[in-house]
């Protein structure tokens, strides 16, 4: 069952990874990257990463997806469709290296150690979850609340400046 | 059981293919999503790494990479819409040119 479950769960993962990159629409690439998270998501609960996995949804799917969709209709659908004529030497190249790449990930993934070992069975995620994040991880947890203050700052400070202008 | 080797590989599939996205694709925004897309198949990798070594460290990581993936879609996109505003196009070769 969780074997049939993980298989369409990553069928529909990389068909839409595909969809992302191949449509030539902002849009449709946006809403497949949501379809894709979404998969993702199902994968994390099948880690027995609940937390995780909620967090993605509403992150990446409530946030980044949803600020995308804003910004392809902020600047007007007819501006980001990209024209036909892509290189086909620069796609060629492009899938090339990639494959390339992936070859080499994978052989650096299946020789760490967690690729052959046993699951561990766990039950109480979320709860050690939250004991590590605010005892062990708790500099790098408050390092992240800056990163989005910064990161809030540095919109703002880009968004006026355009203002002035 | 579904072993580790099987969402490994996925993830390095996913994050393939957002690294081709951002190889082939000239529309900026398209490039941007394609990061989102290797940022998710990185965690993924982390979160199997977590469930299959038996500590819950790897997805306290997959949250901070979350984290900072909002900060840079949100960074990304106000320089995105700053360089639209000035080059008008969201074509990177166009912008190359002018």
């Amino acid at each position: 069952m969780e074997m049939v479950v993980f298989y369409a769960l990553a069928f529909l993962a990389v068909a839409s990874g595909v969809g992302v990159i191949a449509q030539r629409s902002a849009t449709r690439s946006a809403l497949f990257l949501l379809a894709n998270l979404c998969c993702l998501a199902g994968l994390l609960i099948l880690l027995n990463a609940q937390f995780v996995a909620l967090s993605q949804v509403i992150v990446y799917a409530g946030a980044i997806v949803v600020l995308f969709l804003f910004i392809v209709l902020l600047l007007g659908i007819e501006r980001v469709e990209e024209g036909p004529g892509t290189r086909k030497a620069q796609g060629a190249a492009g899938v090339l290296l990639g494959v390339l790449l992936l070859v080499g990930i994978i052989w650096a993934l299946l020789s760490s150690p967690g690729a052959s070992a046993p699951a561990l069975v766990r039950t109480d995620n979320v709860r050690e979850f939250g004991e590590l994040l605010l005892t062990d991880f708790a500099i790098p947890f408050e390092l992240a609340a800056v990163v989005l203050l910064v990161a809030i700052i540095g919109v703002v400070a880009l968004a006026k400046k355009r203002l002035e202008e | 059981m579904v072993p580790a080797s099987f969402y490994l590989i996925l993830a390095a599939v996913l994050f393939v293919l957002g690294a081709i996205g951002v190889l082939i694709r000239r529309n900026v925004l398209v490039m941007l999503m394609s990061v989102e897309l290797m940022l998710a198949a990185a965690n993924l990798t982390l979160v199997t790494h977590s469930r299959f070594l038996g500590k819950v460290d790897g997805q306290v990581f997959a949250l901070l990479v979350m984290a900072v993936a909002a900060a840079e879609v949100a960074v990304g996109l106000a320089a995105i819409v700053s360089l639209v505003r000035h080059k008008d196009t969201t074509d990177v070769d166009e912008i190359d040119r002018c």
